[in-house]
């Protein structure tokens, strides 16, 4: 036990010293890279003295080391800063739209998770099939659509011609939890489609990996049903790597909201990420990147310390 | 000379004399043609002259070297003549471009060696892969004679906006009035050539630092390393979208940008490749033999990490294509007025809510994101197979 509480708290500190490198690449970043922020705001038409003032306003005249500690310590007490745009405190913006992310994530999971294993038991079970053909065509396809493409497919049909579903998903927080769910539904739908191929595989590729081993080969010549000898004898062990592929995909989810937020105009994120970056709001992309990196180190790290302690062989590594 | 008898030698079946003729008269129509079109301009007159000799002496020295066979140099010959047919046949358009003709006949030229030369491999591959191939030829020749087959002009306004389909203009007008089609047919070279030129760049980025971190093992190994693991723990979309928030959008910055992002991926299975080979004996005789650097990572490592790199090209500009196509669509990537595929679908993204009123005006907007998922589906097919025969498995 004692080994694995090491273990997570080793990887931990690894995570956390990542996530430190990362806040400096996204602040120093911004500096080392050519241009001058105060002048690319104000254009070319703003005089010497206008453009000193607005530095002095954002802070640019003290050393860098300065302001990135000042931005750290400002940032670990949960302030953001201002937005350059329209003046609001970032982490007002940040708090109901994180939220609505990971909403919209958490949906996609809970239909695309169950979906991917049942068709990579099933591809499995299956194998060399019509049926493991067809889904491993299907698959390969949807991961080379690009997500805007599936996203208005299913506008076009679900939305436009049927009227099922809204194409425009704009939840707020009045909403009751059942009507936010049917609101988002459709980008849902759009990034299950996205992840379920590369999860199904995943899972297809690690329990045919295991059909070769001695005792599953056991199992087989007493005569167990060939789903008996995958649901109980294979996928047990071949939990890591699946639990791995999933926590990945998961960490994919949420970062790979931003297109399908500004196709389904959805109050997200990645909405606000894509809209301050065209406004060269830099304050709110660099705290909108912050997030995004420390949800997908979390997630990967979370991926990590799981697939080791579903399969112990890992904590000691010859 | 010597090359061409040598060649013959062990040919057997197939006299030189056919490649040296055929190459000849093909060499003289096309410097015909060429200068028949070229007209006033003499520089160009002088440049094309030039480059259809070099392509012509390539072709006999290469066509001289391979292994023939009496089939192999029909099928070649046949392709080239019918080729010819069709530039004779259809002059009016091609020689709207001088260069048309040369180039479609390179690019003719190498699908018909490349089919002769790998016609065992290509025997076996399943209908996907078979597909796949089509597929992508049929995107490179749009993309080689957008300006031939286009209606119009590329950021020309033609009618009013939105206009439906049929008639004039086959696929209807966009949002400013231009013609859809024809903006289809450029942004195959734009999307795609600038996803190409960047998957390019990736590579020789990547695959260099991945081969001297295996090469040079230490300290630069472990440099590069951290840098690399630090730059992969930030996703990639986000990180794009910071850094061309200060540089701003421009193709320059666009390519530079996502070319550093993705050869992360390339150093990393450059590098794990390349272990495996650089613990080999014949590494380590060239190194006591004393050769450069240099001289083992192009000629003992290179040749042997070849197959997966290959492979991984594929997919690398499957992703690439996606991520610029992406960045487009969100606005933040290849810039109007340049037809590209990404932002035209946002551009006329609006059409879809019309779909009960006209339904082909309401497909305009999937059409470019159809041609986008159909090129990277081709493309994971050929990759896919390419894989299956790498690594030797049957099932």
């Amino acid at each position: 036990m004692s080994d694995i509480g090491k273990m997570v708290a080793q990887r931990l500190g690894l995570g956390l010293l990542t996530l430190f490198v990362v806040s400096l690449i996204i602040f120093l970043g911004v500096e080392l890279l050519p241009g001058d922020i105060a002048q690319e705001i104000l254009g070319q038409a703003a005089t010497e003295e206008t453009v000193a003032a607005f530095r002095r306003e954002l802070g640019l005249n003290l050393p860098p080391h300065e302001r990135y500690i000042a931005w750290l310590v400002n940032l670990l007490q949960g302030d953001f800063g201002k937005s350059l745009a329209n003046k609001r405190e970032i982490s007002e913006l940040l708090d109901v739209r994180l939220w609505n992310t990971l909403f919209l994530a958490a949906v996609a999971a809970v239909i695309s998770v169950p979906l991917a294993l049942t068709l990579g038991i099933l591809a499995a079970l299956y194998r060399n099939s019509i049926f493991d053909r067809a889904v491993n065509i299907m698959t390969l396809s949807s991961i080379s659509f690009p997500e805007f493409f599936v996203a208005y497919i299913l506008i076009l049909f679900l939305a436009v011609n049927l009227g099922v579903f809204p194409s425009i998903s704009n939840i707020s927080e009045e909403l009751s939890f059942g009507e936010r769910v049917y609101r988002c539904i459709l980008p849902a739908l759009t990034l299950t489609l996205v992840v379920v191929a590369h999860m199904m595989r995943m899972t297809r590729a690690a329990i045919i990996n295991l059909l070769a081993s001695p005792y599953i080969e056991m199992a087989r010549l007493k005569g167990l049903k060939p789903g008996r000898i995958i649901v109980k004898h294979a996928l047990p062990n071949a939990l890591a790597p699946i639990i791995n592929v999933v926590a990945i995909n998961l960490a994919y989810l949420v970062v790979g909201v931003v297109i399908v937020e500004v196709v389904f105009v959805y109050p997200g994120l990645g909405q606000l990420l894509v809209d301050s970056v065209s406004k060269r709001d830099i304050p709110v992309v660099q705290a909108c990147s912050l997030v995004f990196a420390m949800t997908y180190i979390l997630l990967n790290l979370l991926a990590d310390v799981l697939s080791i302690l579903s399969n112990p062989r890992l904590l000691h590594p010859r | 000379m010597t090359m061409a008898v040598a060649g013959s030698a062990f040919a057997g079946q197939s006299s030189p004399w056919v490649s040296r003729i055929a190459v000849a008269a093909v060499h003289f129509f096309v410097i015909v043609l060429f200068l028949g079109s070229v007209q006033t301009n003499t520089w160009a007159a002088i440049l094309g002259f030039l480059a259809i000799h070099a392509y012509s002496v390539a072709v006999l020295v290469y066509w001289s070297r391979m292994a023939r066979s009496a089939a192999g140099d029909t099928v070649i010959v046949a392709l080239t003549v019918e080729y010819l047919l069709i530039c004779v046949l259809f002059w009016e358009l091609f020689s709207l471009w001088a260069w048309s003709t040369f180039f479609g006949l390179v690019l003719v030229q190498i699908c018909a060696f490349a089919m002769v030369r790998y016609w065992r491999e290509l025997r076996h591959a399943p209908p996907t892969a078979w597909f796949g191939m089509v597929v992508i030829l049929i995107y490179v020749m749009i993309a080689a004679t957008a300006p031939i087959i286009a209606p119009f002009g590329e950021t020309e306004i033609v009618a009013s906006e939105y206009e439906p389909w049929g008639g004039k203009f086959l696929m209807g007008t966009d949002n400013l009035g231009r013609d859809t089609l024809t903006r289809i047919i450029y942004g195959a070279r734009n999307t795609v050539g600038f996803a190409f030129v960047t998957t390019v760049l990736a590579f020789v980025l990547g695959g260099f630092a991945g081969l001297l971190a295996a090469t040079l093992r230490g300290w630069v190994d472990q440099a590069l390393g951290r840098l690399v693991d630090i730059l992969m723990a930030i996703p990639s979309l986000i990180f794009a979208l910071l850094i061309l928030t200060v540089v701003g959008t421009s193709i320059m910055s666009l390519v530079v940008v996502i070319a550093v992002l993705d050869s992360t991926r390339v150093f990393r299975l450059a590098r794990a490749v390349a272990m495996n080979v650089v613990v080999l004996e014949f590494v380590e005789a060239a190194n006591l033999r004393g050769e450069g650097l240099w001289w083992i990572i192009r000629r003992e490592i290179l040749p042997n990490v070849m197959p997966p790199l290959v492979a991984e090209f594929g997919l690398r500009f499957c992703f690439v294509f996606l991520f610029i196509s992406a960045l487009s669509f969100l606005g933040l990537g290849i810039q109007p007025p340049t037809a590209d595929w990404g932002s035209m679908v946002r551009d006329n993204a609006t059409l879809i809510s019309f779909a009960a009123g006209d339904f082909q005006l309401a497909l305009t907007p999937l059409v470019p994101a159809a041609a986008i998922a159909l090129l990277t589906v081709g493309v994971n097919f050929v990759v896919d197979w390419f894989l299956h025969k790498a690594s030797g498995l049957k099932e």
